[in-house]
């Protein structure tokens, strides 16, 4: 047997509370480390529960989630935050922080409830920054970001966090295409570099873009499981969207297109 | 890439300078206030110190504690002001939120009323009262079932504060009207005229393990400025790390606010003015609030005591110059509120 599954989940379950039906029934799915994963599927299908049971904000009502071989639950929430890292979909700021000092909060699980970040924490951010591309503009006031860039610092703060597992929340979906490129040419490298990564999307044509693997997510069930291509087929697209779509082959690629 | 850190930039070079600034401006001021006053020249020599025993008693046993009194209380309630801020990422919040203020107004005249009005007394009452308001409203959060916390807190809060404002109407309306009554005029105008050695020495234990316990969390409270999700993807406990610094600035706040009385707007217009000298990373933006809420605070208490024959009240002056300050701010569009 190889090295455990980035993220493996087992027979779950979860409803937000006792009597409420089941957002999610029965998920089964295993996340393979270095891999870049796409969940996909329409509004309501319980994309975003998922990735919060993944993230551990969420305990399953039934069945398992296990992290790098181990049970979630048996992890305190700083060793899980030191290997699993969040880019929400947007970031509300209240307050100026520069980009610097905002890409420095990713230390946090590092540092103690006192400690201050040091010269080591600093050049790590700046390194990320340089990496997203971010570094010219590290003294910025986040709030003057654009909806690109600020995503950018929010992908920069996690590398800054160092974990080996990231999950994205429609890392996209209120970015026009010049950034959302930009920040899906960083989720890819960060794939390459041998991260995990496993984001939620509605938009198949993203999930082909950059995805390995795609999971398709009908009312909380999943539907399909496996490598994109095999995933991102005529018949099933048009059944998860109750919609007409054909998969036309693009560029080496699955290319998504509605019909009119 | 080295873990050697590159120079700081500028800005934080310049913010650094600038917080020591305040800080020796404030030791200036508090030099200078131990000087001022009416007695019976507006300015005490150091001459006049060697030679004069009243002086000098005047000096020790008046101007030194009421100088203490006014630091730890403008450190506390700019301090408070910020955290809350912070926590509640809502950049017009201060410690007049959550019940706090209200329960203290409350505990005051319920004590003046109807427990002998004796300053132990009242004292002890409105830093109960403050501290049950933060309770009921923390209480009463936790049984809301919708918004995220910060909603829910802000929700329980005018919840509380407006319960609490009618009671005190209640107990107003009860009390005798040339006794009582002025006596609870008086303590919500606040002010520090009564101020003992005896009082700083109770406010201490209370404020200082606060504040330093605030400082050291500095760093922390950016984190806890994210949202619930975040901060938790980033190994935090919001809920139980946000009440640590929630419970530290309400009770250092009731312990001033119980010996000053109603000494409004402090807490909301400091944090202001220190983020945009110093910027809004707390590492500096808290310390600077502290000292800046010291300084307007005895600035204030100097006015005060040596404009007037009589005193004028503190909060009176500190509500005054604060909302003047707030509308230049505010029109200045300083102020961003996000949501």
């Amino acid at each position: 047997m190889s090295a455990p599954a980035a993220l493996a989940l087992s027979g779950v379950s979860f409803a937000y509370a006792p009597g409420l039906p089941d957002v999610l029934s029965d998920v089964s799915l295993e996340v393979a480390a270095g891999s870049i994963t796409a969940v996909l599927g329409a509004n309501g299908s319980g994309k975003t529960t998922l990735l919060r049971l993944l993230l551990g904000l969420l305990a399953p009502t039934r069945g398992e989630v296990r992290v790098e071989g181990r049970p979630q639950r048996d992890y305190s929430r700083r060793d899980l935050s030191q290997r699993v890292g969040l880019v929400p979909q947007s970031e509300p700021v209240a307050f100026e922080l520069s980009v610097l000092e905002f890409a420095l909060l990713g230390r946090a699980p590092h540092l103690g409830l006192l400690d201050l970040p040091g010269a080591a924490d600093r050049a790590l951010a700046l390194e990320a920054l340089e990496r997203v591309g971010l570094a010219a503009l590290h003294r910025r006031a986040v709030p003057t970001l654009s909806g690109g860039e600020a995503q950018l610092a929010t992908i920069a703060r996690a590398l800054v966090q160092q974990s080996a597992i990231l999950l994205s929340d429609e890392p996209t979906s209120h970015l026009d295409p010049a950034n959302t490129r930009r920040v899906l040419e960083v989720l890819r490298m960060l794939g390459s570099e041998g991260r995990t990564v496993v984001f939620t999307t509605h938009d198949p044509n993203l999930a082909a873009a950059i995805a390995d693997h795609v999971v398709l997510l009908r009312d909380g069930r999943v539907l399909a499981a496996a490598r994109t291509a095999a995933v991102l087929t005529t018949e099933r697209l048009s059944a998860t969207y109750g919609m007409e779509v054909e998969v036309v082959q693009w560029r080496g690629r699955p290319l998504v297109v509605p019909h009119p | 890439m080295s873990a050697e850190a590159r120079p700081r930039t500028g800005e934080e070079r310049r913010a650094s300078a600038r917080l020591w600034a305040i800080a020796a401006l404030l030791l200036a001021g508090a030099l200078a206030s131990a000087a001022i006053g009416r007695y019976p020249g507006p300015f005490l020599t150091p001459s006049a110190l060697a030679h004069d025993e009243l002086a000098r008693n005047l000096v020790l046993d008046l101007r030194v504690p009421r100088i203490l009194a006014a630091l730890l209380l403008g450190a506390t309630l700019g301090g408070a002001g910020a955290v809350l801020q912070m926590v509640f990422r809502n950049p017009l919040v201060d410690s007049g939120f959550l019940g706090v203020s209200p329960g203290a107004a409350f505990g005051a005249s319920l004590a003046i009323v109807f427990l002998g009005g004796a300053p132990a007394t009242v004292q002890g009452s409105a830093a109960a009262f403050a501290l049950l308001g933060m309770a009921a409203s923390y209480l009463i959060a936790q049984r809301i079932r919708f918004g995220d916390w910060v909603l829910r807190l802000v929700l329980a809060g005018i919840i509380v504060s407006a319960t609490l404002s009618a009671a005190t109407g209640a107990v107003k309306y009860l009390a005798d009207p040339l006794r009582q009554l002025p006596d609870i005029t008086f303590w919500m105008l606040g002010g520090l005229w009564a101020i003992t050695w005896r009082d700083v020495l109770h406010m201490l234990p209370v404020v200082l393990p606060s504040l330093v316990v605030l400082h050291l969390m500095r760093w922390r409270l950016n984190v806890l400025s994210l949202r619930d999700e975040t901060a938790f993807s980033l190994g935090v406990a919001p809920g139980r790390e946000r009440l640590i610094v929630v419970v530290a600035a309400v009770a250092a706040t009731a312990a001033v606010v119980a010996k000053a009385g109603q000494v409004g707007w402090v807490g909301l217009i400091v944090p202001h003015i220190a983020r945009r000298l110093v910027g809004s990373d707390a590492r500096r933006a808290l310390p600077a609030s502290m000292l800046l809420g010291t300084l307007f605070v005895l600035a204030c208490d100097d006015v005060a005591r040596t404009v007037l024959n009589g005193e004028i009240p503190l909060g009176l002056l500190t509500s005054f110059v604060g909302a003047l300050f707030f509308l230049g701010v505010v029109v200045r569009r300083q102020v961003a509120v996000r949501s």
